[in-house]
């Protein structure tokens, strides 16, 4: 499935929207960029919301633009949009607004369901509130519900977090995760912010000055060492891998009380079990296809290149618990006094490690050479 | 106490039914207009504002002379209805209705557009996500979001009709039954020095477009009526 898009938009002197895409469209895609690069009107084009004359719009075999000959209007599109506010519809309730374009769409399309739904987004207990009895975060959930309940082709978030605190955030989060992973739809998602981008997305379409500069898998995206993923923290990497029990078979594993397993077959990583995040999703973690035969679910780490040292030898009498042997695929040239080494773990994934010029030349650091990542602490991203 | 007579009956009957079907007309008419003049600014929406807000400014007499032009037998639409074997309008009921259609459209216009403009284009948007086309967007979401503007329209037409004057003398005279309206019979009588008659119908008036106005401002008080 994929979205191919073709659009010149001015605005202004000063901003000129000019692109031509093709984005694969399974997961999660996000255009990522900063502020006022043409995020949002690029995804306001692919709705329909804006116009432009000569541009065309492919989606998944059928045109909904060809220049000025054909055009198909938004609410034929059947596209989930979510807004940064939450725009609910002030004169409806909460129940009324989920429903909206559920009503609307006819039966043979209805793939969600209120039921379902509802569960994903844990909205099932609000339905009888009006809109002002709502917290940020419940607007929110109930807005991408409304979304999801037309049983949409294309979901398309513009900053759905942005006006949520910190907090309603990281409650937010693990719904539109599994909201990405459950409901099966694609999903545009517009961000400025890295993590929100490490957490959800699946491909990064990075866009600067109203232009779609590369279109590359996340995994690409964080390889890079000057990726624009990193942001103050430096470079960083996103293992991806299991939460709960990792081998197959074991009804419990053995762990330390405030930690959990992550990882795959060839790597396990000791994880914190706190935070909202784990303890809300392990509720729904069985009964849902995502979870794998032992009860372990899909999950990411976020591990920053300065929290990764390397070593030679295998580490013993050592504070840090998590160690994993991996092969150094390359070395990247020193930047402000600081190398960053990517390496392979046993799962092929890439984890970057920060080390001092000094130290690479100390140890002799150099490709294909096998040595242990210690890795002093992680985040768990969903 | 003034008692009313079949020629006030008649008038006050008269003044209603222009009223309300003005009323009618302007809110079917006013509502497409004001909904593409809140879209947005540009020069073409700017001359069809000025002209839309004329009858503000302009003296009513200026209105009715040219539409007793325009619609007597010897105007454009006159005399084509003639030709076809129509009555002309000038000192018709239909004729001051297009009148007052015309003198109180920024009465239904501007609180419409304001509306309109307060409401912003994302309910409309999420509308249309959610699969409403244009009618059901209409009348689920636009409608019920402005409904207060529709009634400071309504009301304000309404009110605005009844006063008319000017236009109606110019292009209706005096007929009765047909073209005398309640400002029109006052004039009569007070030209007549039937001073209490005069009074007592000035009076009716007075309080109904007082009550009007209170009305309007309870409804929406953000609304500049004072800018009308």
């Amino acid at each position: 499935m994929t979205l191919h898009i073709r659009a010149r938009l001015r605005r202004g002197d000063d901003f000129e929207l000019d692109v031509d895409s093709t984005l694969p469209l399974d997961g999660v895609t996000a255009l990522f960029g900063r502020s006022g690069c043409g995020k949002t009107t690029l995804l306001r084009v692919i709705a329909g919301l804006e116009r432009p004359q000569d541009a065309t719009v492919r989606f998944a075999g059928q045109s909904w633009q060809q220049g000025r000959r054909q055009f198909v209007p938004l609410h034929k599109r059947r596209i989930g949009l979510v807004f940064q506010e939450h725009s609910l519809l002030p004169h409806l309730s909460a129940k009324e607004n989920l429903l909206y374009g559920y009503r609307r769409t006819p039966e043979a399309l209805r793939r969600l369901h209120p039921d379902e739904v509802m569960a994903m987004l844990g909205i099932d207990d609000l339905l009888e509130r009006r809109i002002d009895q709502l917290s940020g975060g419940q607007r929110q959930r109930f807005s991408l519900g409304r979304a999801l309940l037309i049983s949409p082709q294309l979901l398309l978030l513009d900053e759905p977090l942005a006006a949520l605190d910190t907090q309603t955030k990281s409650e937010i989060m693990p719904f539109l995760s599994r909201m990405a992973a459950e409901s099966g739809v694609p999903i545009i998602m517009v961000s400025h912010v890295p993590d929100e981008v490490e957490r959800l997305a699946d491909r990064v379409a990075f866009m600067h000055a109203g232009r779609i500069q590369r279109v590359e898998s996340l995994r690409e995206a964080l390889a890079r060492p000057d990726s624009p993923l990193f942001d103050d923290e430096g470079a960083a990497s996103v293992l991806e891998g299991r939460l709960g029990c990792l081998d197959e078979g074991l009804d419990e594993c053995p762990i330390e009380e405030g930690y959990q397993w992550f990882g795959t077959d060839d790597m396990a990583l000791r994880v914190p079990a706190n935070g909202y995040a784990s303890k809300h999703a392990a509720r729904h973690a069985t009964g849902h296809a995502t979870g794998h035969a032992t009860g372990a679910r899909p999950s990411r780490l976020r591990i920053l290149a300065r929290d990764v040292s390397l070593s030679l030898d295998v580490p013993h009498r050592i504070s840090i618990q998590n160690h994993l042997p991996v092969i150094i695929e390359r070395i990247d040239p020193p930047r402000n006094h600081r190398t960053i080494v990517a390496c392979r773990t046993a799962d092929q994934q890439l984890l970057l490690a920060e080390v001092t010029p000094h130290a690479v030349r100390q140890l002799a650091l150099a490709p294909s050479q096998r040595v242990y990542a210690l890795i002093k602490s992680v985040a768990l991203l969903a | 106490m003034f008692s009313l007579g079949p020629a006030e009956w008649q008038a006050i009957n008269v003044t209603f039914r222009l009223c309300l079907y003005t009323t009618l007309i302007l809110l079917v008419l006013a509502t497409p207009i004001a909904w593409w003049l809140a879209q947005g600014r540009n020069t073409v929406r700017t001359v069809v504002q000025a002209i839309v807000a004329l009858p503000l400014v302009l003296p009513p007499t200026v209105l009715g002379f040219y539409l007793l032009i325009v619609l007597g037998p010897e105007g454009i639409v006159g005399e084509t209805l003639e030709r076809i074997g129509l009555h002309h309008l000038a000192f018709t009921f239909e004729g001051i209705l297009i009148a007052s259609v015309l003198y109180s459209m920024p009465f239904a216009v501007q609180p419409l557009t304001q509306a309109f403009s307060n409401l912003g284009r994302r309910p409309v948007e999420v509308a249309s996500s959610l699969g409403a086309g244009f009618a059901d967007r209409f009348f689920s979401v636009i409608f019920p979001l402005t409904r207060s503007g529709f009634v400071v329209a309504a009301t304000l037409t309404f009110a605005h009709t009844l006063g008319e004057f000017g236009v109606i003398l110019m292009l209706g005279g005096s007929i009765p039954g047909e073209t005398k309206v309640l400002s029109v019979l006052i004039y009569d009588h007070a030209e007549a020095m039937n001073y209490e008659a005069t009074h007592a119908l000035s009076l009716m008036l007075l309080i109904f477009a007082f009550i009007t106005l209170f009305v309007v401002y309870s409804i929406n008080r953000r609304l500049v009526v004072a800018r009308l």
